[in-house]
């Protein structure tokens, strides 16, 4: 059973939190995706299958919307308006990211959604939290990201170079992965009392308190961490960590050697290459193989042993990644015990061993078009209730019939 | 009903770094026992950020570190050497009268110690195991070790995150380690509510370079579905928008220091009302966005012109007046000190810490109207409450502290 079976949950349909519907969709929730007339926009959002523009395939909001069902609703007609509010009689969950004023105008703000249904756990998932009037302004992951401050952490040494927002709407992310901590702890609440309760999410502050020392270093000591090429920005400029290997891939170097084993490895390897003849620091790399008693990294830049030793460490390593893969460079360093990485683009990662042996490339299969499509597999797995796309994401209006038959009255055809 | 949210669950934490300690945060601020584990031996210098800087008001110490005490709010601590028997014996106690067990060692780590999965379910039947490992404990790369900026790399999510022409900008902070410890959060919390409904424990077997892989979901479909790849030069420029057509959609230069502002113009309409106030001749040449798109390069060029004498919260201001998505890129000082939204969120609160005193840390982003969390106690300091759990929960008298405590087991 997954974890979710038999779980209710209406979303309002907003590119803000349909990952967070999503998540729980994959976990088992029974998800109904309430759309306007015509189909949520992000159904206009490129990638499309095919590059065949329509509504019905864009990759965008298939990624976003499976194991949903989908029913349109017009809010602004008061029949399909009561048909919305009789499907959250009913539920267990309420996503939204409304502005307020619109919530209230509906009659589904919070005080009117727990009078009729105090189970309901009412999530609101909105860009500074639902009671400040800012939240209703435009924005987009971009500028929710530059308020709530990934971009100044994230750039290069070259500070002519403008910040950069991390790829792929990952300000969104960040507010859904709320949701779904909030949604958890809210049904394990509810489970003593029987009463949901309402969530008020700020997607700003998500991103604020996922900054890392960006922001505890101002809340410790009022100190202002800097951008840096492909490494952690910091309050004093470190060591570059990205090197390029010899295939024209990157590799992150992570913390280079040392612990007299991992010194010792670096020599062995370079010895297999037959790099140590032409590498003059191997001397260095010796004796950090041999050192004795604890390797003092305090004493890098005044021990000029020491200094010398973790200098060779590091150049060792971009003589190896000038002469072999970043695939290579990657499995040799981690053998040797160094906490290294290859850069692998998304679809570079998917086809990785590690990820296919993982199970992360999931067959969906698409009736409509006779197709079946490799999705992203899951975040995790609980092995005692599976994850699983249940179903594609709905075509827009696919489920009005099926689910609002019982309301009107009506029989299913 | 104990008036908090996950007050009646224990965990038996030995997690650390960000990449554990976040999840565990999350429960111990709504009301979560959570009982951190550290080695007496090491100091609890397993967890590097145990003692490490940065330090408040340069005081420094084991107890001192600002990073680990921003992670482990509102935590218990103990010291146990499970390299003793009556350490073992005190773990097997403390696992029999928890709910879950967590930690993101290496794989392996804690099944050496003989407390593998099977062991603990002997111990405690519906137990539930969550562990957070990099690539997990099977498959090719089980024994490889990792950081986030590793998980970042190998995943997809450095490579995404550059301009063009430029190496991989990378994220500049372990997004993974934050974004691991909530799916680490999900998943304890999701066994939980299993085990409420079925009486099952599990052992979740979290790897963080899955979690990591899923964030690019539209572009993995892009390539299972197109074929199309993000390798080639000019694919990526994180900064532009990926999905929705829209442009301008940059972070552009302002006056001052280091100083820049993101702008995006989701239709015509927005972009009518930019143009309007630049009210400059080149705008003409944009009026629609697939102008704008095919000629980004010269927009961006003629826009980041145009903000580079402005201050950025005065474009914030005129920008939000005509409803344009807009936000100054905020330094730290910035966005915790002066903008009131943060404030006004309570997102800082002030915790008490034993050794450094009062002191702001990361809060929870949300509010939950019955049962919200709360943070006061900063992170414990090394064996702060061994005593503690030993006599309120494993049933020591004082004496068999001290006596255990000259043995070297806690």
């Amino acid at each position: 059973m997954s974890v979710l079976a038999g779980l209710k949950v209406v979303e309002l349909s907003n590119e803000y939190c349909a990952f967070a519907g999503k998540l729980l969709g994959d976990m088992g929730a029974d998800v109904v995706l309430v759309e306007p007339p015509g189909g949520d926009p992000s159904r206009t959002y490129p990638p499309f299958f095919r590059d065949e523009e329509d509504r019905e395939k864009s990759l965008y909001f298939w990624h976003y919307n499976t194991s949903k069902r989908g029913v349109v609703l017009d809010l602004d007609d008061a029949d399909d308006l009561a048909r919305l509010k009789a499907l959250i009689l009913e539920a267990d969950i309420l996503v939204e990211s409304e502005p307020v004023s619109r919530l209230s105008a509906l009659g589904l703000d919070y005080e009117q959604t727990h009078a009729d249904n105090p189970g309901l756990i009412h999530v609101a998932l909105t860009p500074y939290g639902r009671k400040e009037p800012m939240s209703d302004l435009p924005q987009t992951d971009l500028t929710l990201m530059a308020a709530g401050g990934p971009p100044w952490n994230c750039g290069y040494d070259d500070h002519l170079l403008p910040p950069v927002r991390g790829w792929g709407n990952q300000g969104y992310h960040t507010g859904c992965h709320f949701a779904v901590m909030s949604m958890f702890t809210a049904l394990l609440a509810r489970l003593q009392t029987g009463r949901g309760q309402f969530i008020d999410i700020s997607m700003t502050a998500a991103l604020n308190v996922t900054t890392e020392a960006g922001s505890y270093s101002w809340l410790i000591n009022q100190t202002t961490v800097e951008r840096q090429t492909g490494r952690h920005a910091a309050t004093q400029p470190t060591g570059e960590t990205q090197m390029r290997c010899a295939d024209g891939r990157w590799v992150n170097t992570g913390v280079p050697p040392r612990f007299p084993a991992e010194f010792a490895k670096l020599l062995n390897w370079m010895a297999d290459l037959g790099l140590v003849e032409s590498f003059p620091e191997a001397v260095f790399l010796e004796m950090g193989a041999n050192w004795q008693g604890p390797f003092d990294l305090s004493q890098i830049g005044t021990d000029d042993t020491i200094t010398a030793i973790f200098m060779a460490g590091r150049e060792g390593l971009q003589t190896i990644a000038a002469t072999v893969s970043a695939q290579d460079f990657f499995e040799g360093c981690q053998s040797a015990g160094l906490a290294v990485g290859v850069i692998n683009s998304p679809e570079e990662a998917l086809e990785d061993p590690h990820f296919i042996a993982h199970g992360m490339k999931v067959p969906v299969r698409h009736e409509e078009l006779d197709e079946t499509v490799i999705y992203p597999g899951a975040p995790f797995v609980l092995p005692a209730a599976p994850w699983r796309i249940s179903r594609p994401a709905p075509k827009v209006g696919e489920h009005n019939e099926e689910i609002f038959a019982i309301y009107s009255g009506q029989e299913s055809p | 009903m104990t008036g908090t949210a996950l007050g009646k669950y224990r965990i038996c934490d030995f997690t650390g770094q960000l990449a554990g300690a976040g999840a565990t945060k999350w429960l111990a601020a709504f009301g979560a026992e959570v009982i951190r584990i550290e080695d007496p031996t090491r100091q609890g210098r397993w967890d590097i950020l145990r003692g490490n800087p940065p330090f408040k008001d340069e005081r420094t110490g084991i107890d001192m570190g600002g990073a680990f005490n921003n992670h482990n709010t509102d935590k218990l601590g103990i010291t146990l050497n499970l390299k003793t028997e009556k350490g073992k014996t005190l773990l097997r106690e403390l696992i029999a009268i928890s709910d879950a067990v967590t930690e993101n060692f290496a794989a392996g780590v804690l099944e050496r110690w003989g407390f593998s999965f099977d062991a603990m379910r002997e111990i405690k039947p519906d137990i539930i195991y969550v562990s957070n490992c990099g690539f997990g404990y099977t498959g090719p790369y089980a024994p490889f070790k990792t950081w986030g900026p590793i998980v970042q790399a190998v995943s997809g999510l450095t490579h995404t995150s550059a301009l063009p022409g430029q190496p991989p900008a990378g994220w500049g902070y372990s997004y993974m380690d934050h974004t691991g410890a909530y799916y680490m959060a999900m998943a304890i919390l999701a066994a939980l509510y299993h085990r409420e409904r079925t009486g099952e424990g599990q052992w979740v077997d979290l790897a963080c370079t899955d979690s990591a892989l899923t964030l690019n979901g539209p572009a993995l479909l892009d390539w299972t579905v197109n074929g199309r790849g993000l390798t080639e030069d000019g694919a990526v420029n994180a900064n532009r928008s990926q999905f929705q057509r829209m442009a301008p959609h940059g972070i552009y230069p302002c006056k001052g220091d280091d100083d820049w502002v993101a702008i995006a113009c989701q239709d015509d309409a927005q972009w009518h009302a930019l143009a309007m106030l630049i009210g400059e001749g080149w705008t003409d040449a944009f009026q629609n966005v697939e102008a704008r798109l095919s000629d980004q390069d010269v927009l961006d060029a003629h826009l980041g012109a145009w903000t580079a004498s402005r201050n950025k919260f005065d474009l914030q201001s005129r920008l939000r007046e005509l409803r344009i998505p807009v936000s100054a890129v905020q330094k730290p000082g910035e966005r915790i000190d002066e903008d009131p939204t943060t404030e006004a969120f309570g997102l800082w609160p002030e915790v008490t810490h034993s050794a450094i005193g009062n002191i702001r840390v990361d809060g929870q982003p949300v509010h939950f109207s019955e049962t919200d969390w709360d943070s006061r106690q900063g992170a414990p300091c090394l064996g702060e409450h061994t005593e503690d759990v030993l006599t309120r929960l494993l049933g020591r008298t004082p004496e068999d502290v001290a006596a255990l405590r000259q043995e070297g087991v806690i």
